[in-house]
């Protein structure tokens, strides 16, 4: 996932070059792919949110649903990217610089989140934690809500979104190794200092750019928060529900002005992203070679 | 600061590293840890460091037992094979760290730091590079780095793992008799591990050869380059040529004919001379080892030639200087002038 699109290797002129018009043909190919594929619908999108004009734009923003749906959208990352730092970090330190037994299973059980279909993730919880749930009576007498509440929808996203950063971070400490942590053991620093002195900095681009990928996961998601929401208007509606339910009552407009917002979440990160990539391509590369 | 190592033992998932070893080395002194690719010499230095935890045995920094210790607690300076220098620091950082991480009760103030930092970049010869990152410098300076950064923690012993390995010929020489003046000036127990046997023999005061998990001989350079006690070790230091005789009558005899060696101690029957190709003498006459000549190629400033003595026998090498006119004959006689005798392998 982390290519290194900032330094891409130039490709040596001679044996391996085509013709002039096999090129330009694979290129064609790719450019119209992309055009139709990716660019068109996005494109779409904004032509969509406007298409009643801006006053339409702003008061399908403005709405009092739509703003609660914003509020929660922005809650839940602001909970489930946090948590997945927290365990990425902590588990790519220990596949990367640790061995033990189970280790080959942690390490595809991170992956189930990417294999397993959101809405089976979705379903889990509610046979885990809703009213006819495994926990479901415990939770009832304790009068703790969690299905078809705020915590079930951040419990869901964390779910789907928790490969991110760890399959950022796992390759990268493992090219890097665990000379630099010996270095600093060696030297007197506690495991601690170790850490955020070596072990962050070494990977503080790898980590960023997958907290980016995680969070426009975790705003965008739909099908495990739609399972375990309920789709409370103004309670549990994330941005993703709201303009679903938009969308079935054919109030196209104001769907796409939501979704509008969302893609542009979703394009914010890429140019955030990018931009990293420019200011900070060399130590990047840096830090990916060893 | 002296070490003493008892006994000990190492064991990976597979097979053992380290099998029973001892060592004492005394304080101030230059070790090298001399063996091929695993001979555990790396493990050795490892376990001293007390980044491996043994499987048994125990290690001693000077009367206290250092076993029980965190490679934290040990104070040892260690330089990595690959530097391992810290890539999002200054040389100067990379320096410092060491004093930066101390807890706050015995961190030296910052500006002292700098101080120490700045001064052991002058014992390094690398004044003027203190901005500069890492990947900034070249292979020998990032090893220079490496070593004051281990220095800046005044450590109990310096330990070194491969410290010339990924250097170029030229800049190994240079950093060779440059570490021997740090040596010299600091005074630290220096113990380093190395594969050269020319970086053990010039750089060291003892040298320990080590093969298969054991320690084979230890011993000064000349102990072990002079004295080797195993077939191992005269091989694996310098070159050797190695032929099998039969000893009889206080004499060495190869294929029927005695080749004037004198032998008199040595208990009748089968055995193998070892020689090194470069100390032997050309004699004239019929006591003596005499083959035929089925190759030689000219190596710098001496002829190698390959001799075959009797019959079907691997062929042993000795050495001749470049223009010496026995280069060019089929048969040659020579004697060795120093050599040992092993007992035969079966």
């Amino acid at each position: 996932m982390a290519d290194e699109t900032a330094n891409f290797p130039t490709v040596p002129a001679g044996a391996i070059a085509e013709p002039r018009a096999v090129r330009l043909l694979l290129i064609g190919i790719a450019v119209t792919f992309m055009a139709l594929v990716l660019v068109l619908p996005l494109l779409l999108v904004f032509l969509e949110a406007f298409a009643k004009g801006s006053e339409a734009f702003l008061a399908a923003l403005t709405d009092r649903y739509a703003q609660s749906a914003i509020r929660l959208t922005l809650l839940v990352a602001a909970i489930a990217v946090p948590c997945n730092l927290a365990f990425g970090l902590a588990a790519s330190w220990a596949i990367a610089k640790f061995e033990f037994k189970g280790k080959a299973l942690l390490t595809t059980l991170i992956d189930l989140p990417f294999s397993v279909s959101p809405v089976v993730s979705g379903m889990v919880y509610v046979l885990l934690f809703g009213a006819q749930g495994v926990f479901g009576a415990w939770l009832k007498a304790h009068d703790i809500e969690i299905i078809f509440a705020v915590p079930g929808i951040v419990l869901a996203t964390i779910f789907v979104t928790f490969p991110f950063i760890a399959r950022e971070l796992i390759p990268l400490m493992q090219a890097q190794g665990t000379g630099d942590e010996e270095a600093a053991l060696s030297l007197g620093a506690s495991g601690f200092k170790t850490f955020w002195y070596v072990t962050l900095p070494n990977v503080k681009w790898g980590l960023l750019y997958g907290v980016l990928l995680c969070n426009a996961r975790a705003m965008g998601e739909f099908g495990a928060v739609s399972v375990v929401s309920g789709h409370i208007r103004g309670k549990t509606n994330t941005m993703p529900l709201h303009i679903e339910i938009l969308y079935n009552e054919y109030n196209i407009a104001a769907a796409f002005a939501v979704a509008s917002l969302l893609a542009l979440l979703a394009l914010v990160t890429l140019v955030i992203k990018t931009l990293l990539e420019l200011r900070f391509g060399d130590e990047l590369a840096a830090t990916r070679r060893h | 600061m002296d070490i003493r190592v008892e006994n000990i033992s190492k064991d990976f998932a597979r097979h053992p590293a380290l099998d029973g070893v001892s060592l004492d080395i005394a304080s101030g002194e230059l070790v090298a840890l001399l063996g091929p690719s695993g001979s555990g010499k790396t493990t050795l230095l490892r376990l001293i460091a007390g980044l491996e935890t043994p499987s048994d045995g125990r290690i001693f920094f000077g009367a206290e037992d250092a076993s029980l210790k965190s490679v934290q607690e040990r104070h040892v300076g260690f330089v990595f094979q690959a530097y391992a220098l810290f890539r999002n620091m200054t040389v100067l950082d990379n320096i410092g760290f060491g004093l930066k991480v101390r807890p706050r009760a015995s961190r030296p103030p910052r500006s002292e730091i700098r101080r120490l930092a700045l001064e052991l970049l002058d014992l390094v010869q690398l004044s003027g590079l203190e901005k500069r990152y890492p990947q900034q410098l070249s292979g020998g300076q990032r090893q220079r780095v490496a070593l004051a950064r281990a220095l800046a923690i005044e450590p109990a012993v310096l330990l070194l793992d491969e410290p010339f390995g990924a250097l170029d010929a030229q800049v190994r020489k240079g950093l060779r008799k440059w570490l021997r003046e740090i040596h010299d000036r600091t005074g630290h127990t220096t113990i380093f591990v190395t594969h050269d046997q020319e970086e053990a023999l010039e750089l060291a005061d003892r040298v320990v050869v080590m093969s298969q998990g054991k320690i084979e001989q230890v011993g000064t350079p000349d102990d072990v380059y002079d004295r080797p006690n195993s077939p191992f070790v005269f091989s694996f230091i310098g070159e050797a040529s190695a032929l099998p005789v039969a000893v009889e009558n206080g004499e060495l005899w190869v294929g029927g004919r005695a080749i004037g060696l004198p032998a008199a101690e040595a208990r009748g029957g089968p055995a193998q001379l070892y020689f090194r190709p470069h100390d032997v003498e050309l004699v004239e006459g019929d006591a003596a080892l005499a083959g035929v000549v089925t190759a030689s190629r000219r190596v710098g400033g001496t002829r190698r030639v390959e001799l075959e003595i009797g019959g079907g026998q691997e062929p042993v090498e000795i050495d001749l200087p470049f223009d010496h006119p026995a280069g060019t004959r089929t048969r040659i006689a020579f004697r060795p002038k120093r050599w040992r005798l092993f007992p035969a392998t079966t």
